[in-house]
């Protein structure tokens, strides 16, 4: 039996800071919930083609899994729930600053 | 101390003015990021989970005040303030933007540091004996060594695009603190029949398929090193594995070869090598060991002074026998209770910095375990030198015991991770903050790695913790008995993972475990390990499972 399909985003690293991005037609966020969402397996090829199309901004762009039970594209594994905040060592990083591309 | 000489610094310059054209190319679109990467790497910069983070070589781990205080001002001027310290004697900055990178690079430059072959497949940043030079069974200072192989294997055009990265460590005394069984090549001074050489061990390792290393020369006089070392890496360019990049590493060459075999393969390379290249001049020797002469130390005459209870404590743990009788190496941890293992803050940098300026002789040291050394120091300053350290928050007495622990950055910081080491290790330190309990404890090494590339040395701590991704989950795999010494042992798997919330008691269980088990208080984790074996601590950490199963 296929595999249900995962709502998706697309992802990248900011090519000057590094910072964590999302996709966010038609351009791109440090806010995951302001991302763009794929629902099907057509639209997640789209996504991914279109969000390639930036490499003086991106450093490699994936798609990754989201859940969306809230309404808002949300983390589904921990390594991109930690994406999302920063180091949880100490407060430091992107839990002390809230920028915006 | 070693300098660089003009050639070094041009070099250097030249580098950096290299780079900052790359990266200019690389923000202006003429260089794409499948081009840009390997010439970032092979300038110490990566791409990690948040941010760029650069690696800055330290030489054999050794740094004087102004190069300690230059850390401290990058930290300020182009990172948040803090740097972190690693298990290979580097430091990494964990927040640069790509555009300051070169600018970094310039500061470095300024004091005579670089980033060159911190990462890529090349012969990387060559590591020692941190208390090299201060302890009084020593050969020779090993860094005379590992400088004469930093200047040989700098941007040699042969290793630089090796199968995959190369470590090398030298030690110059028996007792091995630089782990040199579990380096590509370790090297330990000898002396024979009055000639210095080397015992040459190749194809240790740890990673996915952690190894011990093999004698390939038992003695090799000092003048063959570099013919020697260069027969080696040139049959491992030539041999190692290119298609699977898990397999690449000398390692893995020697463990499907054969010892014998390829010693033979390295020996008939060598004889040619010793043709072609000829021994290493003695005015480049002399000038390498000018920089690591003593220095000039202070003969004040002792003074007795009666230690209040930080001092003692601080004395107790954290000071090591110096060759002379009047000074003392001192340890100083980055392990404060429940801090990152290897961190220190700009201003920590800078206290630091003062101190060895003020009390040692100008020197510090990086240890692969992520604490700082000063490894000269009278006994007359050990109060000003722990005042200065308390004021500075870096007087934690616990050098050695069970909240020294090495962590890797893991998923807080490393693009490669699978699970977060670090708060593991603070959790850890949090559980035994209770400096009596510590040294009630003893002796103890935790090494906690957030993947299987082990840089965290996981597989050679007494307590070993490698951080796993279970189907979407973080789960902890725990190792028991490993040692990185010259007693080389890798640590025996205990069994089942445990889930992060559930690490720290299973660590808790072992050392409550070992507690019960010893048989007096100066029977090491250790030794009591090596006497009663594996079984009694499985049974510690999963009975509570097995008493639900039955």
């Amino acid at each position: 039996m296929p595999r249900a399909f995962v709502p998706k985003v697309a992802t990248s690293n900011h090519l000057r800071d590094g910072d964590v991005i999302y996709f966010a037609r038609p351009g791109w966020t440090r806010d995951l919930a302001r991302a763009s969402v794929a629902m099907t397996e057509e639209a997640a090829k789209e996504l991914l083609r279109e969000a390639s199309q930036f490499p003086l901004e991106t450093v490699g762009v994936v798609l990754i899994d989201v859940d969306m039970s809230s309404g808002a594209p949300a983390p589904t594994h921990f390594r991109e729930l930690f994406r999302t905040r920063g180091p949880s060592n100490y407060f430091h990083g992107k839990q002390a600053e809230n920028v915006q591309l | 101390m070693y300098s660089y000489s003009d050639f070094d610094s041009a070099f250097v310059r030249a580098r950096t003015a290299e780079f900052r054209d790359q990266v200019a190319r690389r923000l202006d679109g003429s260089l794409t990021e499948d081009e840009f990467k390997p010439l970032r790497l092979m300038n110490g910069l990566y791409l990690q989970l948040h941010a760029y983070m650069l690696r800055v070589a330290i030489p054999y781990g050794t740094l004087r005040g102004a190069q300690m205080r230059k850390l401290a001002e990058i930290a300020d001027r182009w990172d948040k303030g803090y740097g972190h310290f690693t298990t290979r004697q580097n430091i990494q900055f964990n927040w640069p933007k790509l555009c300051d990178v070169p600018d970094i690079l310039d500061a470095l430059a300024d004091v005579q540091m670089h980033a060159i072959q911190t990462s890529g497949n090349c012969i990387r940043n060559v590591t020692a004996d941190h208390f090299a030079g201060a302890v009084a069974d020593e050969v020779e200072d090993p860094r005379i060594t590992a400088e004469l192989i930093r200047q040989w294997s700098t941007d040699h055009p042969e290793f630089a695009y090796l199968p995959r990265k190369f470590k090398i460590a030298v030690t110059g005394t028996e007792q091995d603190r630089a782990v040199i069984r579990f380096h590509d090549i370790g090297l330990r001074l000898r002396r024979r029949d009055g000639q210095i050489g080397y015992q040459v061990v190749i194809g240790g390792g740890l990673g996915r398929s952690p190894m011990i290393g093999k004698v390939v020369r038992d003695f090799l006089p000092k003048p063959e090193l570099l013919p020697y070392l260069e027969a080696i890496l040139r049959t491992y360019n030539l041999s190692g594995r290119r298609d699977n990049k898990y397999k690449a590493r000398i390692k893995i060459l020697v463990h499907e070869t054969g010892l014998a075999a390829l010693k033979a393969k390295i020996e008939q390379n060598f004889a040619t090598q010793k043709r072609l290249l000829p021994d290493v001049s003695p005015q480049l020797v002399a000038r390498i060991e000018q920089g690591f002469a003593p220095p000039d130390f202070d003969t004040r005459p002792l003074v007795s002074h009666r230690p209040g209870p930080g001092l003692r404590a601080f004395i107790d743990t954290n000071t090591t026998p110096h060759k002379r009788d009047d000074h003392v190496i001192v340890t100083v941890s980055l392990k404060p209770i429940g801090g990152t293992p290897g961190d220190a803050t700009s201003d920590q940098m800078r206290a630091l910095a003062d101190l060895a300026q003020a009390y040692g002789y100008d020197e510090l040291r990086i240890s692969h375990e992520q604490n700082v050394i000063l490894p000269h120091v009278h006994r007359n300053d050990l109060p000003a030198v722990y005042a200065g350290l308390r004021d500075a928050g870096l007087a934690t007495a616990n050098v050695g015991l069970v909240s020294d622990i090495i962590a890797c950055p893991g998923m807080d910081y490393c693009a490669l991770a699978t699970a977060r080491s670090i708060p593991v290790a603070q959790e850890i330190s949090r559980a035994f903050a209770e400096i009596d309990a510590q040294h009630d404890i003893g002796p103890l090494k935790i090494k906690i790695s957030g993947c299987i590339n082990a840089c965290g040395h996981h597989h050679v701590g007494h307590i070993g913790i490698l951080g796993l991704d279970k189907a979407g989950v973080e789960n902890y795999q725990l190792t028991l008995g490993g040692d990185g010494t010259q007693e080389a042992t890798i640590g025996t798997r205990t069994g089942p993972g445990f889930a992060y919330d559930q690490i720290v008691p299973a660590v808790t269980r072992l050392i409550h475990a070992y507690l019960r088990l010893r048989t007096a208080p100066d029977e090491t984790f250790l030794q009591t390990y090596r006497r009663v074996g594996i079984a009694p601590f499985k049974t510690a950490l999963y009975e509570a499972e097995n008493a639900a199963a039955a």
